[in-house]
């Protein structure tokens, strides 16, 4: 398939960006790595009619630390989340993450605020930042605004962002203990049936592709705090869950594999 | 005859064959700088966008090309109608009609009244752009009546069933029976001791090649001349078919076939957009092109396999088994392509295996759907069959009680019953099919894995491991033109060489078998280049244009090197028998006395006095000083029809792990012993066997032509439709053993078609053994984790 015509705007930086989406409205959408969106424009499940492209603001691709807490530019690659040392040292979990995005090439040129904005529950990264509770820093007409990762994953590829705003930092606490990530996928490069990702030795624990978001197993969560077995807590993964179904699972074997690879991931962190 | 693990013994030859050499076509293929359909362009041409069906089985009320027309660069939109007088009578050519009776429906290029399947063209858009074609063909709107749809095979076959033609009165197109004498199986099963009977349902795959089609055709209005570019693996065939349909004379069409990315047989056919874009760029004198896009690709270009088979073996109480009984349902399609009806039969004489078995019963009814057609895909034929009798003999086995190696034994063709004249009538060439096993049992390191297994169901782990068995033995080098004859197929199976030695010493090679991925120009060239002594390098390779390469059959049927290189070897063989003639002149010398010692002619014993080749192709350049009589230059051209097929064979064993919690299979070990005969460059072999075994195991783990129930396909894009790559390939470990053939003069037997066959029931037998503890018998494809788990928790009373 070929995309439909659009027109094609560079932005010269975030606010610059900003401003063309408040000009364009509805009708434009951020270009970043390009790894969502134009896959969903060749299909014309996406005919966006003006495309800003923001993946040549470099400003916006950097990985620091301050305090107990990692600031990670919209525009970071997740191939250099992959090879970051920063993150094997302070929160080893996103470079693990990020290692299992699709294939090299697309971590070439998949970027950290595009996975977020495109809130696919299938992805990845949008569940480890959700695990370790992190927070999402949005750039808008009026200035930036923080959004807790727990309130930025509205529904179905819907997130908390504003037509005219622009994702420009990502926010995690340094993190390296306790920590696990399951992807169960049947070729490398795809994306997770199911992905469970554990933080903080079971005090943040994720799911992916078990509903309409990247979903928090409270249930799960609220189980390990109490004292449960990781057997016993992983048996409540599921728990109140719709998953979806499709070729590779339908929704009972999903439900399964939450419960097994929840208790795989819990195990793996250390709770026993 | 005798037997060796180094291929380069045998070729005697202190020369390049037998020996691994890199692929000369590599480097223009990685760097970009290969040229496929979709980089070329050509002045004025125009582009053509399809409008395919959304139904499986609807009238067409109406075509409305109004929204389209506004779309900038849209210039024309046309029905089937619109575009009938184009092609006239002339319809998509079936060249193998297998039986006198075969029902044949005609098949046009772009449905007028009835669409019948998802993915039919039923409309055209002309357009100045890919784009604007594209955009033109989304917004044309078809107006449908829907019709009852017939999907699934069995169904079709049942009372009542919906028709897909309802003028031919019923879905079957033909039953071809091969049971040369029913009565000794019908005693054989009637005393058998052992009887296995097994249901195994072949699916349906799409081939994916890297490249999908395309066609750019190129009228010479002056001249009456089409020269069509496509990106198929048989220009010569696709240029009689061509002029066959369209009416024009055959020495107006040029076929080029340019650098094609794999074909895998999808490649193999003569395809609406092929005829399509030839009519219409002689109808309006303008090049006219299509590039098909991937998920295009799914639908509108063949599948393969799609099989419902039974076969039943009848053992004595050794095991040994006496009569093998097979009845196949084969998926048609909608329509019948090019050699869409004789697929099956390629697999029809092969399901006894490689396994001395007295009687043969087999019977395939073909059967029309509403789904795209199916043809030829890597193996064709042969990969169902030995899918089948692989894991029949898995199941006696258990039977008998005894290993999955021991049964096998029991029941090979033995060494020295070659040539071996098989229960389905065929001559098999060669082979040590006992020694191959050996091989790779000992490969496999059998005794601990077998040890690892039995610790694993002790314990009740949760990985456990499974051993799968193939031994295959496949006919291939297509053909013997006699032999397709007698099989109804409307050609023969001959191939052509030209070896054309050029003032300078250097050697043309023309070769009418059409290379898209299997390094003819680096295997060729080392076949000449070690007759004639000289540099590889010093030898050019054409092919794939019929202008430079008039005659040739192309490439499918693993019999590029047995048939195209012998041909190449014998044009070598007769260009030097006149290079001795003109050296015994210059001589003046018994031709007799002469031999060719390091690219030089001498007197037998005297190398002083010898002519180089170079000289030789110069003075039969100049033409100064021949023999009386000879005419000059050094150029010889042969056409070799093969007496027989050829017989690779080999033993595959496949080690699986299998997570019971998930249902994830792991392939963990893979052994891979063939006997393909002599190599010319073993490196392409082993690249052909890593590469056919891993699309032998996708059918067993990954692939699925997935159909609704009222025939939507599911799988458009290679998200869906899992493909493996190199990350899901297992650690391949490849070893050979060659027993020469003695059809052909360099012993060589094929290896294209290997991998797939063998692989397929060896995945499957390895993850039906990890879970036989469990009561598993059987597991349907593709082996998902989904579909493992459910046969899991099946077998341990969960709900399904
Ligand atoms: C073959 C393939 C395999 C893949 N496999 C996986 C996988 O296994 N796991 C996985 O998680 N992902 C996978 N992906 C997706 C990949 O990770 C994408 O790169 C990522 O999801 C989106 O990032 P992007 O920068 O490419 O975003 P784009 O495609 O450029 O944009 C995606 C969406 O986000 C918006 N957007 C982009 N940047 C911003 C921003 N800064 N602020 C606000 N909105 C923004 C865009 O407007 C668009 O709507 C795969 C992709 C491909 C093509």
């Amino acid at each position: 398939m070929i995309p439909a015509s659009f027109d094609y705007e560079v932005a010269e930086s975030a606010e610059h960006a900003v401003a063309l989406l408040a000009e364009h409205g509805d009708e434009a959408k951020l270009l970043a790595g390009g790894h969502s969106l134009i896959p969903m424009m060749r299909f014309r499940l996406a005919t966006p009619t003006v495309l800003v492209d923001v993946g040549r603001l470099d400003d916006l691709r950097y990985i620091n630390a301050d305090n107990g807490t990692i600031s990670i530019g919209a525009l970071t690659r997740h191939s250099e989340l992959e090879h970051s040392e920063l993150l094997a040292r302070s929160c080893p979990m996103m470079a693990s993450v990020a290692a299992l995005v699709g294939d090299p090439a697309v971590r070439h040129r998949g970027t950290l605020g595009g996975t977020l904005a495109h809130s696919d529950p299938a992805s990845d990264l949008p569940a480890a930042v959700l695990a370790l509770g992190g927070t999402i820093v949005a750039r808008g007409p009026s200035g930036d605004r923080e959004i807790a990762a727990t309130d930025f994953f509205t529904g179905y590829f819907e997130s908390a962002l504003a037509d005219d705003e622009m994702i420009v930092e990502v926010r995690v606490p340094a993190s390296d203990a306790g920590w696990n990530y399951q992807k169960f996928n049947r070729r490398a490069q795809d994306w997770a049936i199911v992905g469970v990702a554990v933080a903080d030795a079971g005090a943040g624990v994720s799911l992916v592709n078990m509903g309409s978001t990247p979903l928090r197993a409270s249930a799960v969560e609220a189980a390990v705090a109490s004292g449960a077995s990781a057997a016993d807590a992983a048996a409540l993964a599921a728990e109140g869950l719709q998953p979806p179904s499709d070729l590779n699972a339908d929704a009972d074997y999903r439900r399964h594999l939450a419960r097994v690879f929840t208790q795989r991931a819990l195990n793996a962190a250390g709770v026993a | 005859m005798t037997m060796t693990d180094d291929p380069a013994t045998h070729l005697d030859s202190a020369g390049h064959m037998g020996r691994p050499r890199l692929r000369r076509e590599d480097p223009a293929l990685l760097t970009g700088e290969a040229q496929f359909i979709d980089d070329m362009s050509l002045h004025g041409e125009i582009w053509v966008g399809i409008v395919r069906s959304t139904e499986a089985h609807a009238t067409i009320l109406g075509v409305d090309g109004s929204a389209a027309l506004e779309i900038d660069g849209v210039t024309e939109v046309l029905s089937g109608a619109d575009l009938a007088p184009l092609w006239g009578e002339g319809a998509l050519p079936c060249a193998w009609p297998v039986t006198d009776d075969m029902r044949n429906p005609a098949h046009l290029p772009v449905a007028t009244s009835v669409a019948k399947y998802v993915g039919d063209a039923v409309a055209v858009v002309l357009a100045t752009s890919r784009y604007a074609a594209a955009d033109g063909a989304a917004a044309v709107s078809v107006d449908y009546d829907p019709l009852p749809a017939v999907v699934d095979i069995e169904a079709a076959v049942a009372d009542g069933a919906p028709l897909v033609h309802e003028d031919l009165g019923t879905n079957e197109s033909y039953t071809w029976p091969l049971i040369p004498n029913p009565e000794a199986v019908d005693e054989a099963f009637a005393n058998a001791a052992h009887v296995v009977s097994e249901r195994f349902v072949q699916q349906r795959l799409i081939p994916a090649p890297m490249e999908p089609r395309g066609v750019v055709a190129a009228p010479g209005v002056a001249s009456g001349e089409l020269t069509l570019y496509s990106a198929t693996q048989i220009p010569h065939i696709l240029k009689v078919m061509t002029a066959v349909t369209l009416g024009i004379p055959e020495h107006k069409i040029r076929v080029v076939a340019p650098s094609v990315g794999g074909g895998f047989g999808c490649k193999l056919n003569v395809y609406a957009e092929e005829i399509l874009c030839s009519a219409l760029a002689m109808d309006r004198g303008v090049p006219v092109r299509w590039t098909e896009s991937r998920s295009e690709a799914a639908t509108a270009t063949i599948q393969g396999r799609g099989q419902v088979q039974h076969i039943e073996l009848a053992a004595d109480d050794n095991g040994k088994v006496q009569a093998v009984r097979v009845k196949l349902l084969a998926d048609m399609g909608a329509y019948l392509q090019l050699v869409t009806p004789g697929v099956p039969l390629l697999g029809g004489f092969l399901y006894h295996g490689c396994y001395d078995i007295a009687h043969y019963s087999f019977e395939c009814t073909s059967v029309f759907t509403n789904k795209t057609p199916t043809d030829a895909y890597r193996g064709a034929g042969r990969p169902e069959a030995t899918y089948a009798v692989e894991r029949a003999m898995d199941s006696l086995a258990v039977a008998v009680g005894v290993t999955p190696e021991e049964i096998r034994s029991r029941n090979f063709i033995a060494a020295d019953a070659f040539p071996y004249e098989s229960c389905a009538g065929l001559i098999f060439d060669s082979g040590d099919y006992q020694t191959v096993l050996d091989k790779a049992v000992e490969m496999a390191g059998l005794d601990g894995v077998r040890a690892t297994q039995a610790q694993r169901r002790a314990d009740g782990s949760n990985r456990q491991i499974g051993v799968g068995f193939s031994s295959y033995v496949e006919m291939c080098g297509l053909a013997p033109s006699r032999v397709l004859a007698s099989l109804n197929y409307g050609a023969g199976g001959w191939e052509a060489a030209t070896v054309r030695v050029l003032p300078t010493a250097k050697v043309q090679v023309i070769t009418g078998s059409t290379p898209h991925g299997q390094g003819h120009e680096t295997s060729w060239s080392m076949i000449v280049a070690d007759k004639l002594g000289i540099d590889p390098d010093d030898v050019e390779v054409l092919h794939s244009d019929t202008a430079i390469s008039p005659t040739g059959l192309d490439t499918y049927g693993s019999r590029s090197l047995s048939v195209g290189g012998t041909a190449v070897f014998m044009a070598t063989d007769k260009v030097l028998d006149k290079a001795r003639l003109i050296a015994a002149h210059q001589l003046e010398a018994n031709e007799d006395d002469l031999e060719y010692v390091d690219g030089a002619f001498q007197v037998k014993g005297t190398p002083t006095a010898a002519v180089p080749f170079a000289a030789i192709a110069f003075a039969a350049f100049t033409a100064h000083d021949l023999p009386d009589g000879m005419e000059p230059n050094l150029e010889a051209h042969v056409t070799y029809d093969p007496p027989n097929f050829t017989f690779p064979n080999g033993t595959h064993i496949a080690v699986v792990e299998v997570d019971t919690d998930t249902g994830d299979v792991d392939i963990v070990d893979y052994v891979a012993v063939d006997d393909c005969g002599n190599q010319v460059n073993p490196m392409i072999v082993e690249g052909q066997v890593h590469g056919g075994v891993l699309q032998g195991a996708a059918q067993a783990l990954y692939e699925d032509a997935v159909y609704t129930e009222d025939g939507q396909i599911v799988t458009v894009n290679l998200g869906d439709y899992l493909v493996p790559s190199a990350a899901e390939a297992p650690a391949y470990r490849v070893a050979s053993h060659v027993t020469p053939s003695p059809t052909n003069p360099m012993g060589v037997k094929g290896i294209g078609e290997a991998g797939t066959i063998a692989a397929t029931p060896a995945v499957i037998n390895a993850v039906v053994d990890a879970l036989r503890p469990m009561g598993i018998t059987d597991v349907a494809m593709p082996a998902s984790p989904q579909t493992v788990w459910r046969a899991i928790n099946e077998a341990q009373g969960g709900a399904s």
